[in-house]
């Protein structure tokens, strides 16, 4: 009785957050109203859909893909391609349910790719993963019909058919179609991680031998794992078709593979939600930063190896270490020591952006000694005081952060020695 | 036409030799610590611009010996205090540290260099004609490239094969336990290894730099390719990255110069294809258009039909 109750409860709470997850992509437009945010917020919803997906390989099946954007690409490629079709009048299809052929051309080329591909697993598959990405890069030179070329192939997203009636016109009704099957791409492919497909994926991840010993062939299990993830990066590419109307060669391109791979790992693979959370942020960074720094890629670039060095887990993988003192109620202890990190982290990431955008100023300038405006002062690059002073508060920050970063590690030593003595009397 | 073969050979072959000058280090570097090094053709291009700094204050000659050395200190670096604390979390860690390193130098590049190429010419001592040929020269600094892309192999060879240090680092990848229990610290015998690896990719990027253009995008065009010669050749294998480089060189150089389609050639016995057909436009598309796509194409081939590569002693 008891465990039924507690069943249910579970499936409230699951139920819970997604209607929440929902609701807060409902509301968004009513809070950020201008059409930039509108427009920003359309891509947060087609990177979660991409990073997800890209998640079901390497966080779910351990499989580093360097080719993902292959099966976003030709996703959106066969959608404007369908678009177009219903244009001109050859075919008719509504337009909301248009992802699902970029997502059937998506599984279509994942099947393709990844009988191929899958037969290996580790640095191999990642070597074979790069290989068929350039492979289908360059093949855009070949197939220009379909490809468009250098300029690529655009549409008209606004269709006579529609299931609701709505035109897709204006970018508000767009990013409810995208918020809509951001929400359910999102709840099928967490679902897919209760299943016993999503159970032996994870198996095949942590030891494939074992689970080959266990009777399951792990080769199987990794081909329709990339099979789905195909279909799922399809819908995102065929949202991104949609919103852009505008498809080229470099969608399918390592650039993008780098990408997606890039906030999926900052937003954390361990967790099914931290692709969400890097998706949200590197797309905010991209459009934020990129504006007013030519850096922004550097940024992204030592943000990452900071993270692959000191926090594999992404930032849901910190979030969650967080979750067991939370519980025990000794978050408050950890507090003080990192209260003490902040100030020189700040520091230190403040120096660094001096120096990073005053060698920009040097290198990129046309006049180089015209001052820049950095934290509210005007910073000349040529001048030697300018680089000591930058250099000198990224030393002291970083330092700092040295000396806090035993504190933080002493504090959790205590708190994790009080967790463990009152886990003793329990 | 015996003209553009003899030229699309010889070039075929320089191209093949610069991209085993790549894929050298990169397959030494995963033969030896089964590390992937992501920002191999990063090194490689880093190569060419400490050339391009250092032998505009100096020459040519002290670049080349300098750049390397240079380069393979920064790889030195990379591996103590980058790869060597993600060790670890396993190899594919050790991937993802590499891939970020090629985002972080890229745009270091930018930032030290600007992102217009830069003014990295080849040396007047070897800016002659060595050779003319069907009224057509050959420039003496190919034929450098070519000695010393030969002469590295020799030595690479010389050394992991023949000496007793390259006993000692070929036993450090299979036995790391012994090898540290017989008094060598392995650790070490790693951080050596990668900065010899990267050494060698800083040294074609001296060799190239001038040859090519020395710009912010040529990691970017070398990269995937030296990947696809190292998996076709095999991981690990010496030889085979000698084999696959000139092998992919002289494919792809061959396919940029023969400017004819499957059509013509069935053109050429009498058969005559229309281009409305799903085969009939592939079998329209130029050689030359495809040769871009073809080294990748072999890769994903070879990996289907003979998965360890040409001379890969294991599968991965």
């Amino acid at each position: 009785m008891s465990q039924s109750q507690t069943a249910r409860g579970a499936l409230l709470w699951h139920i819970g957050i997604w209607a929440l997850f929902a609701l807060v992509i409902a509301v968004l437009p009513y809070i950020f109203t201008s059409s930039s945010s509108i427009s920003m917020m359309s891509q947060m919803g087609v990177f979660i859909i991409f990073a997800l997906s890209y998640n079901m390989l390497l966080g779910e099946a351990g499989m580093l893909s360097f080719g993902h954007a292959v099966y976003f690409g030709l996703g959106g490629f066969f959608t404007l391609h369908a678009i177009r079709a219903v244009n001109d009048g050859v075919w008719s299809f509504p337009l909301e349910l248009m992802p699902l052929v970029g997502g059937a051309g998506g599984l279509a080329f994942g099947i393709i790719f990844g009988s191929i591909s899958t037969r290996r697993a580790g640095v191999t598959f990642a070597m074979i993963t790069l290989g068929i990405g350039s492979m289908v890069e360059s093949s855009a030179n070949m197939f220009t019909d379909f490809f468009g070329g250098e300029s690529g192939i655009s549409g008209n997203r606004v269709t006579d058919v529609t299931l609701f009636g709505f035109s897709y016109g204006p970018s508000v009704e767009v990013y409810y179609l995208i918020g809509a099957w951001t929400v359910i791409a999102a709840v099928a492919m967490y679902l897919l991680t209760k299943t016993p497909l999503g159970r032996i994926s994870n198996a095949v991840r942590d030891n494939p031998e074992r689970a080959q010993f266990v009777g399951y062939n792990t080769t199987i299990a990794r081909f329709i794992q990339f099979s789905l993830s195909g279909f799922f990066a399809g819908i995102a590419g065929g949202l991104f078709a949609i919103m852009f109307e505008i498809m080229t060669a470099p969608n399918v391109g390592l650039v993008q593979s780098g990408a997606v791979l890039l906030m999926t790992f900052i937003g954390g693979v361990g967790v099914f939600f931290g692709p969400i959370i890097g998706a949200v942020l590197v797309t905010y960074m991209h459009t934020a930063l990129s504006g007013f720094s030519e850096g922004w890629i550097l940024y992204f670039g030592l943000l990452f190896v900071f993270m692959v060095m000191y926090a594999p887990g992404g930032i849901a993988g910190v979030l969650c270490v967080h979750a067991a003192p939370w519980r025990a109620g000794h978050l408050w202890r950890l507090l003080p020591g990192y209260l003490l990190a902040l100030v020189p982290a700040l520091l230190a990431i403040a120096g660094l952006v001096a120096v990073v955008e005053m060698g920009y100023q040097l290198s990129l300038a046309y006049d180089p000694s015209s001052p820049i405006d950095l934290f509210y002062m005007e910073v000349n690059a040529t001048s030697l005081l300018s680089w000591l002073v930058a250099l000198l508060v990224l030393a002291v920050g970083i330092a700092g952060v040295l000396g806090a970063a035993r504190v933080v590690r002493a504090r959790w030593a205590e708190v994790n020695r009080s967790m463990q003595a009152s886990g003793a009397k329990t | 036409m015996l003209e553009s073969i003899v030229f699309s050979v010889l070039n075929g072959l320089l191209y093949g030799m610069l991209l085993f000058m790549l894929a050298s280090g990169l397959t030494l570097i995963f033969g030896m610590m089964g590390v992937l090094n992501f920002a191999h053709a990063s090194f490689y291009m880093l190569g060419a611009y400490c050339a391009y700094t250092i032998s505009s204050y100096t020459n040519f000659w002290v670049a080349l010996i300098v750049a390397p050395l240079f380069v393979g200190f920064l790889g030195a670096l990379t591996e103590r205090f980058g790869l060597r604390n993600v060790h670890k979390h396993g190899h594919v860690a050790e991937l993802l540290l590499t891939f970020g390193l090629v985002y972080v130098i890229d745009e270091l590049v930018v930032l030290i260099w600007g992102q217009i190429p830069v003014d990295y010419a080849i040396p007047p001592s070897l800016d002659f004609t060595l050779f003319t040929l069907f009224g057509t020269s050959f420039p003496a600094y190919r034929g450098f490239i070519l000695c010393v892309a030969i002469l590295m192999f020799v030595a690479i060879y010389g050394l992991l094969v023949r000496t007793r240090v390259g006993m000692i680092i070929r036993a450090a990848l299979s036995h790391p336990e012994m090898v540290g229990a017989l008094g060598h610290d392995v650790p070490r015998i790693f951080t050596l290894v990668f900065a010899f690896g990267t050494g060698l990719a800083g040294l074609a990027g001296v060799m190239a730099g001038n040859y090519y253009i020395t710009e912010p995008g040529m990691a970017f065009s070398m990269g995937p390719i030296v990947f696809v010669v190292v998996v076709f050749g095999g991981l690990g294998s010496l030889g085979g990255a000698l084999a696959a480089s000139l092998i992919i060189g002289l494919v792809t150089t061959f396919a940029v110069s023969l400017n004819y389609s499957i059509a013509d050639l069935l053109a050429g016995i009498g058969l005559t294809l229309g281009n409305e057909s799903i085969v009939g436009g592939l079998a329209h598309i130029d050689l030359s258009r495809i040769g871009q796509m073809l080294p990748y194409l072999m890769m994903v081939l070879i990996l289907i039909f003979r998965p360890r590569g040409l001379m890969g002693a294991r599968e991965s």
